[in-house]
Formats: C-alpha cells, sequence, structure tokens
C-alpha cells in the first residue's frame, strides 16, 4: 500500500536540502579533524594566559646597516613611508645609543615591549587598547577613537597614529587613518604556530639577534637564556614587566 | 537682604550682533577645519607622532579648566553664603557649562575618528581617566543644569536648601572635575615633564583664576551691552582681591612644581630644557604665562587696581589673565611633548622615528581655527543663554 502512495515532491525537496545543509556545515569540521585537530584548534582558540610571549634581543648580534627586521615587518604589515617622516608610522625601529662619557654603545631594535602593566591599555578610554591573555598587547581598531592618549602614555613610542589615508592592506594587519597602531608580535602568526616575521628575518640574514618564545616556560629557550646571560628591559624602573628582554645593552 | 532682580538681553546694540556674527564665523570656519582634517587625516595639522595632541588640545584643556573655575562665584554665594556674589551666580553656572561645551566639542572634532563618538560614549575602560572624565564633564552639565534650576525656578527657590544642597554638590564635582583633567596628565609616568600629583592641585588653582577672568570679561562686555554697570564698585574690589589671590596661588603651585622637578637630578635635563633652552616653550612660560599672564596683570591690580583705576585695572588684568592660560597650556601641553622621551637615560640616542631629537612642531591653519571655534562656541552660547533665560542680574539702582 504504502508503495502506491504518490511521491510528496515537496517533502522529499526539503529533506534533500536539510542533508546539504548539514553537509555543508560538518564538513568543514570533519576536514579540519582529519587535517589535524590541533593546529586547527590552534588557530581558532583564545590566547591561552599560560603562555607569555616576549622576545629577547642581543644587541651584540644586531649588525649595524642591517633592516632586515624593519623590512620584513614592514612589508608583512603594509606600513610604509609616505614621505612624511614626521607622521610616518613606524611598528619597529633601530636605535642606535651611546654613552656620552666613554663612547660605548649598541644598537637594537625597538618595538612594542607588549608589557604586562601596559599604560597604553590603563589610559584607553574605550578598552581599544588592550593585552591579550597571552601577554600580546593590541589595538582593536574597530573602537578606537583615535585619541592618542596610549602615544602619551606609552614610555617606549612604540605607538603610531595613522595620518593619512592607507592602501595595500594585508589582510592580518587591518589599518585605519585615524587610529593608533602599533607592533602585534605578529598574533595571527603566533596563533598558526610560527614566529614573529622580525625573529624569522633577523634569522634569514644570519644574524638571530631576536629570540622568540614563552616566557612561561621554564624550557623555552628564551627563559634559558634569560636564566643564564644578564639580560635588563627598557625603562624597567617603571614597572611595566616588559615582555621583550635585552642583552649586550 | 532685598530680592535680586535679574534680566534677559532685549535691546541689542550693533555691537551685540557683530559679536555673535564673529564667533557665527570663527564657528564655521572651526567645522569647515575639522572637516577637513577628518578628510585629509591629521597629515594637514602640525600634529606628529613625537607632538600627538596640538593646539586644539591646548584651547580644549584651557576651556575645561576654566569651565570648572567659572562655577567659582556660584559656589561662593551658595556653598559659602557670600551673598554678594548671588546675582551672579546664574551667570557663573551658565558659562561654566558653555566653556566645558566649547572645551569638548574641540576634543570631539580633533579624534582621529570623530564618527565613533558613540562608542566613547558607550564603552568605557574604568583604568582610565579618560573614561572617568567623561563621566566627570557629561555629569557637570546635568549637575550644574540642575543647580542653575533650583537657582531660578520660583518655587523650588523659595527655600535657600536646594540651592545649597545642589550648590554643594556641584562645587565637590567641580573639584573632581579639575582633579580628572589635571590628573591626565599627572598619570602619565612616561613623560618627565608631567608625572606628579602636583598637576592636579597646579590646574585647580589655575581654574579658579581662568574661570573668573571669563566671568568678570563676560560681566564687563554685558554691562556695555545693557548699559549698566553689572559689577558694582564694591564687586570690582572683590574681584581684585580674588585675582590677586588666584594668581599667587597658581604662582606659587608652579614654583614648588618646578623647583621640586629640578631638585631631582633624574628630571634637571627636562626643566633645563623647559624653563631654559627651550626656544618657544620657554617663551611661552617665562614671557606668556609668568610675565603677561601673572606678573603684568598682578602688579595692574596691585599698584593701579583701586580707586577710579579699579574699573581699568580689572578689565585689562582678565584678558591678560587668559593669555597667561593659554600660554601655560601651550607649554605643558605641547612643550611637555617636545622634550623626547627617555628610552636609555643618560644616553644619546638616535633613529629614524625621531628618538632622542627635540620635537618640532608648528600649528597649521586648520587646528589653531578648531582650537579658536571652541571659545567662540562657548561665548555664542553664553550669549544666547542670555538672551533666552534671565541669567544677567539688575542692579537695584535701575
Amino acid at each position: 500500500m504504502t508503495g502506491n502512495r504518490p511521491v510528496d515532491e515537496g517533502r522529499r525537496g526539503f529533506l534533500m536540502s536539510s542533508v546539504a545543509v548539514a553537509a555543508t556545515l560538518l564538513a568543514p569540521g570533519v576536514t579540519l579533524y582529519a587535517m589535524g585537530g590541533d593546529a586547527a584548534a590552534a588557530a581558532t582558540a583564545p590566547a591561552s594566559a599560560k603562555v607569555r610571549w616576549g622576545l629577547l634581543i642581543d644587541a651584540a648580534q644586531c649588525k649595524d646597516g642591517c633592516a632586515a627586521c624593519i623590512d620584513a615587518c614592514s612589508s608583512a604589515h603594509g606600513w610604509q613611508s609616505a614621505g612624511h617622516p614626521e607622521t610616518d608610522a613606524q611598528w619597529v625601529r633601530k636605535i642606535t645609543a651611546t654613552d656620552p662619557k666613554t663612547g660605548a654603545g649598541f644598537s637594537a631594535p625597538v618595538m612594542c615591549q607588549h608589557c604586562a602593566n601596559a599604560p597604553c591599555v590603563d589610559v584607553c578610554p574605550t578598552g581599544a587598547s588592550f593585552k591579550r591573555a597571552d601577554g600580546i598587547v593590541l589595538v582593536d581598531r574597530h573602537i578606537c577613537i583615535g585619541c592618542r592618549y596610549c602615544m602619551m602614555a606609552c614610555p617606549y613610542k612604540a605607538r603610531s597614529f595613522v595620518h593619512e589615508p592607507v592602501a595595500d592592506q594585508k589582510p592580518d594587519a587591518p589599518r585605519g587613518k585615524g587610529t593608533v597602531e602599533g607592533c602585534t608580535l605578529c598574533a595571527s602568526r603566533i596563533d598558526a604556530g610560527g614566529v614573529p616575521h622580525c625573529v624569522e628575518a633577523c634569522k634569514t640574514a644570519g644574524h638571530g639577534a631576536i629570540l622568540f618564545g614563552d616566557l612561561n616556560d621554564p624550557s623555552s629557550d628564551i627563559v634559558k637564556r634569560i636564566a643564564t646571560y644578564r639580560s635588563t628591559r627598557i625603562r624597567a624602573d617603571l614597572g611595566c614587566d616588559a615582555a621583550v628582554y635585552y642583552t649586550n645593552i | 537682604m532685598a530680592k535680586i532682580a535679574y534680566q534677559k538681553l532685549t535691546d541689542h546694540s550693533s555691537f551685540f550682533w557683530g559679536l555673535l556674527g564673529f564667533h557665527l564665523l570663527v564657528i564655521a570656519a572651526g567645522l569647515g577645519a575639522a572637516l577637513y582634517m577628518e578628510h585629509h587625516g591629521h597629515v594637514v595639522t602640525g600634529m606628529s607622532n613625537q607632538i600627538v595632541w596640538g593646539a586644539p588640545h591646548v584651547f580644549a584643556v584651557f576651556l575645561i579648566v576654566a569651565a570648572s573655575g567659572a562655577l567659582n562665584v556660584a559656589s561662593f554665594s551658595s556653598v559659602f553664603n557670600k551673598l554678594a556674589y548671588k546675582p551672579y551666580a546664574r551667570l557663573s553656572g551658565v558659562l561654566a557649562i558653555a566653556l566645558l561645551m566649547g572645551g569638548l566639542a574641540i576634543l570631539v572634532l580633533d579624534l582621529g575618528r570623530p564618527d565613533r563618538l558613540i562608542v566613547a560614549m558607550t564603552i568605557y575602560n574604568f583604568r582610565s581617566i579618560f573614561a572617568w572624565n567623561i563621566y566627570l564633564y557629561v555629569g557637570f552639565i546635568a549637575v550644574v543644569g540642575l543647580y542653575l534650576y533650583v537657582m531660578m525656578d520660583r518655587r523650588v527657590s523659595r527655600s535657600e536648601t536646594p540651592t545649597r544642597i545642589v550648590g554643594g554638590f556641584a562645587f565637590f564635582w567641580r573639584f573632581a572635575l579639575t582633579t580628572g583633567t589635571g590628573s591626565i596628565f599627572g598619570f602619565l609616568i612616561a613623560r618627565d615633564a608631567y608625572s606628579s600629583a602636583i598637576m592636579a592641585v597646579l590646574f585647580i588653582a589655575a581654574s579658579f583664576l581662568y574661570g573668573l577672568a571669563f566671568t568678570v570679561l563676560v560681566l564687563l562686555t554685558m554691562s556695555r551691552e545693557t548699559r549698566h554697570e553689572l559689577i558694582s564698585e564694591d564687586m570690582l574690589g572683590k574681584f581684585r582681591g580674588l585675582f590677586i589671590l588666584f594668581a599667587l596661588a597658581v604662582l606659587y603651585i608652579t614654583a614648588v612644581f618646578h623647583l621640586t622637578k629640578l631638585y631631582a637630578p633624574d628630571y634637571r635635563e627636562v626643566e633645563t630644557f623647559l624653563l631654559r633652552d627651550g626656544g618657544i616653550y620657554t617663551l611661552a612660560f617665562w614671557v606668556g604665562q609668568i610675565g603677561i599672564g601673572l606678573l603684568l596683570p598682578l602688579a595692574i591690580l596691585v599698584f593701579r587696581g583701586s580707586g577710579r583705576h579699579a574699573w581699568h585695572a580689572v578689565a585689562i588684568a582678565a584678558p591678560l589673565f587668559l593669555i597667561g592660560g593659554v600660554a601655560q597650556m601651550y607649554f605643558t601641553i605641547i612643550g611637555g611633548q617636545a622634550y623626547p622621551l627617555r628610552l636609555f637615560p643618560g644616553m644619546q640616542v638616535s633613529s629614524s622615528f625621531h628618538d632622542g631629537v627635540i620635537a618640532q612642531y608648528w600649528p597649521s591653519l586648520p587646528e589653531v581655527l578648531l582650537g579658536v571655534s571652541g571659545v567662540s562656541l562657548a561665548m555664542l552660547l553664553t550669549g544666547v543663554a542670555l538672551k533666552v533665560l534671565p541669567f544677567l542680574p539688575r542692579p537695584a539702582s535701575v
């Protein structure tokens, strides 16, 4: 009897559409699982407070005339000179310092120091300047109102205000006229299991002056190096607890 | 005491219309400047990644500081029960609101993203003194608005209690507001020129002086407009005394601030720059703030401020105090940023990002127009308010 029942075309269509929708929704998850669930989960999981990302910069290895770290950062994140040195953004720059009494000095890159007690985060009225659980300090470009109070507060001059329209933006580094920006420690790269561009470029250039790692992991190279050789942090006296360490400065 | 009579502006001179028209023009120019800056970005201003706050902030902070001080006269009458000041209490309140609105308008229009004002009004980071200030500023307008209501409403003002309660609250609020404004700088640990609790106290003393100067100037201008002597001889003497007291307070706190910094070897370098080698900033301090803005008007008030010269002395001193106020803000805000951040104290540093060098700044026309338009907005709002409601006293003899 049931075999003689006329086919309900509408019902069949609905069921087939439902299966198609379910397959579309589930497929990426299944595919990601098949490709290696851990990597996929790492890329989308929230930042973990168990880690604190940091850098160790060895000024003795930072060579005069080399700007590999700066060039890599600039091309990866799309900030470059617009011909206005006073207003051009610089996420990282090399500072040359000389003791006027002895003549001894050093040269090293300086970028956002990703402070645990970040003054820029404290002063931001809207919370656009914020710190991720893993210690990376970022600017939420959606709620930055461009008041520049963070720039007044940062002891490291690590932030830039975008003074003019920007073009040729990179997918991982949205920029916008009228907002403030700075080093992101290449957060999207770190989330995908990589290292910041500057670290990679310095290594490729053969200097290896910048070491990246988890400051909370006693077995990491960065922690071992910090524990072995005397290092310092810029303006440690201010108590900002920066995540960027320097040796030989 | 006889009941105080008040008046609105009714019969207008061409001077009044001229003044209103002038302020309207300046406001239009300021709005145009803001649009221009918003369209092209701050690259068209003199501001940079070194001098991140420029001329608009000089005018904005000056007006906000003056706003809280403009409430003085009202506070004297209702909080300290000095009845001689009561006729001016309404004007004092309305001027306080107008000056604050002028200052806030500049701040908002200078933002990199003024279109996101709604974000600033809805998302707060309560560790930020800036976020607290948004509450303090908006709250000030509301509290002073209520204060004006209890002073002016016939039924409510029959009893003195509401005026005293709301007046006391407004007095407390104005202290919080100026403390918050001074702390914008006081909390900056990174900047050697600021980073001091005394910034808040200095701003409070300055607010008394600039607020009173605005009040007296408006009263003098409106005396001409209403053809009444709105400031009696007795009151001229009182205002003169207050001016001297407030100016001395600003001088004293300024001296303590710089002497304390000079005493610490760590800060000597920045103080030497600001007070001796800073070029335009040193001039702004010694000539602008101290000379023209404090010592000269003080000398005029002390030596020529009594008898038949009193009116002229006060009329000259008030604008001089205001010029000094702008100079003080220029010196504090721009000069404090011009001195480079010390990433490596004791070392000579250089970089492509202007580390280690004194920052150069020259305000561009748009940002000056935006700043000045805030003053014009405050004056226009006051002028319109005086026409709409009876804020001005009517002398008993008339």
